[in-house]
């Protein structure tokens, strides 16, 4: 990877991070299909969309068309939208079953309102959040981008982004928008005890509100971020983006050090598959403090 | 791009009332035969814009359509088949239209090039 250690929306916009060579990878590298795929396909099962008929969707950053393959596989139709005039080639080249178009999707989105049935987004949003212009105001960029999602959205359905969020303040930015656009919704997080497995779910709802669905192995964050704080990620060997989790995590209403937060901690760890001392009534008691 | 995609494109430099219609001159056009779901043709009929639809569909000659969607439509099965072609037709080369002003139709299109061709100034 070119900017091994930092991320790569630090390096430029995407239209230029997404070149030739990178579009390669996401055609050519199985391991890339499998992670896409995989995402593609947790993404669309939190669409919770009605089981018996194709849908007509919208795939925002659908890049070579990864995601957008396992959608027609389900039997819908979908349309994407890109801003890499590269990536988008690489789909035409592998002759995929939706319609693409190039774009910005700070811009908004160029459809009549109340088009889609719902939307998926993977690994997209978060180059919103970077500035690449001096014109460009992130948090502005993002409500043009979500106001003109939910208004291109029947009324009712759902958009499920994945995202990689660099600190909880970038969520919440992203989420804070969300909200003022008209969504309702949550953060869902898979497997957010596992560095490598943890992925970030923000699901939307146009409509009243309704349940969040529950992460896989883990807990659902609600729409205050703010719960975990986030050190910036770092891509790893393959392009795989890992996160150091931090050694101190503020919870609600726990505090450090505390009896529960003793007890939390044991629990994360059993369920990390750790050795744990079992608990006790001395379990986190106050010792002297010369202990 | 499938001609019920190109119906629910709009733009939001002014080109028509509401950005849309964008009136499109079809010259190249490949007929994807596909499964027909009534379910699905059903929920898509309410979408459709009829006056843009209606129009390509006449330059095209494609199969004789009633002028809106009928009442109790969900039903009526040799409706929704011919609405079936909505999913079925791939539009690959063309000219979008309005007045002075083109752009033309080809596999990818590019929204920032629409906004240029069509925006007013």
């Amino acid at each position: 990877m070119a900017c091994r250690g930092r991320r790569p929306e630090h390096g430029g916009p995407p239209e230029l991070f997404y070149d030739k060579n990178e579009a390669r990878k996401y055609v050519r590298n199985s391991r890339m299909i499998d992670v896409q795929t995989k995402m593609a396909r947790r993404a669309l099962e939190l669409l919770y969309l009605p089981e018996d008929r194709p849908c007509y969707l919208l795939d925002i950053g659908c890049g070579s068309g990864l995601s957008g393959d396992y959608l027609s596989y389900e039997g819908h139709y979908w349309v994407g939208i890109d801003i890499s005039p590269a990536m988008l080639d690489a789909a035409l080249d592998r002759e995929i079953e939706g319609d693409l178009l190039l774009g910005d999707m700070g811009q908004g989105l160029p459809f009549k309102p109340g088009s889609f049935d719902g939307c998926i987004s993977i690994s997209a949003v978060q180059w919103l959040c970077n500035a690449n212009k001096t014109s460009d105001i992130p948090a502005k960029r993002l409500y043009c981008f979500f106001s003109s999602l939910y208004s291109v959205l029947v009324r009712g359905s759902r958009a499920v982004l994945q995202l990689y969020p660099e600190n909880s303040e970038q969520l919440e930015l992203i989420t804070t928008q969300a909200t003022r656009a008209g969504f309702t919704g949550g953060v869902v997080v898979d497997y957010p005890n596992s560095t490598k497995a943890k992925k970030f779910y923000l699901c939307l709802f146009s409509g009243p509100s309704t349940f969040v669905p529950k992460g896989l192995n883990g807990n659902v964050e609600e729409e205050e971020a703010g719960e975990s704080r986030f050190t910036s990620g770092r891509r790893g060997v393959r392009g795989h983006l890992t996160w150091r989790i931090p050694y101190r995590i503020a919870r609600r209403g726990v505090v450090r050090k505390s009896r529960e937060w003793v007890l939390e901690k044991k629990e994360r760890r059993r369920r990390q598959g750790k050795e744990v001392r079992p608990d006790t009534q001395y379990t986190g008691r106050k010792r002297k403090p010369r202990f | 791009m499938k001609l019920f995609t190109y119906n629910l494109l709009s733009l939001r430099v002014g080109v028509g009332p509401h950005g849309f219609p964008l009136h499109l001159q079809a010259t190249k056009v490949h007929i994807n035969p596909e499964d027909f779901n009534p379910d699905s043709v059903a929920h898509m009929i309410p979408k459709v814009e009829w006056v843009a639809f209606l129009e390509v569909t006449n330059t095209l000659h494609l199969i004789k359509l009633p002028k809106g969607p009928i009442h109790g439509h969900e039903r009526d099965e040799k409706f929704l088949r011919k609405m079936h072609i909505l999913q079925e037709t791939d539009v690959l080369e063309g000219i979008l239209q309005r007045p002075r002003l083109s752009f033309n139709w080809s596999k990818l299109i590019s929204v920032i090039q629409m906004h240029c061709a069509f925006s007013t100034s």
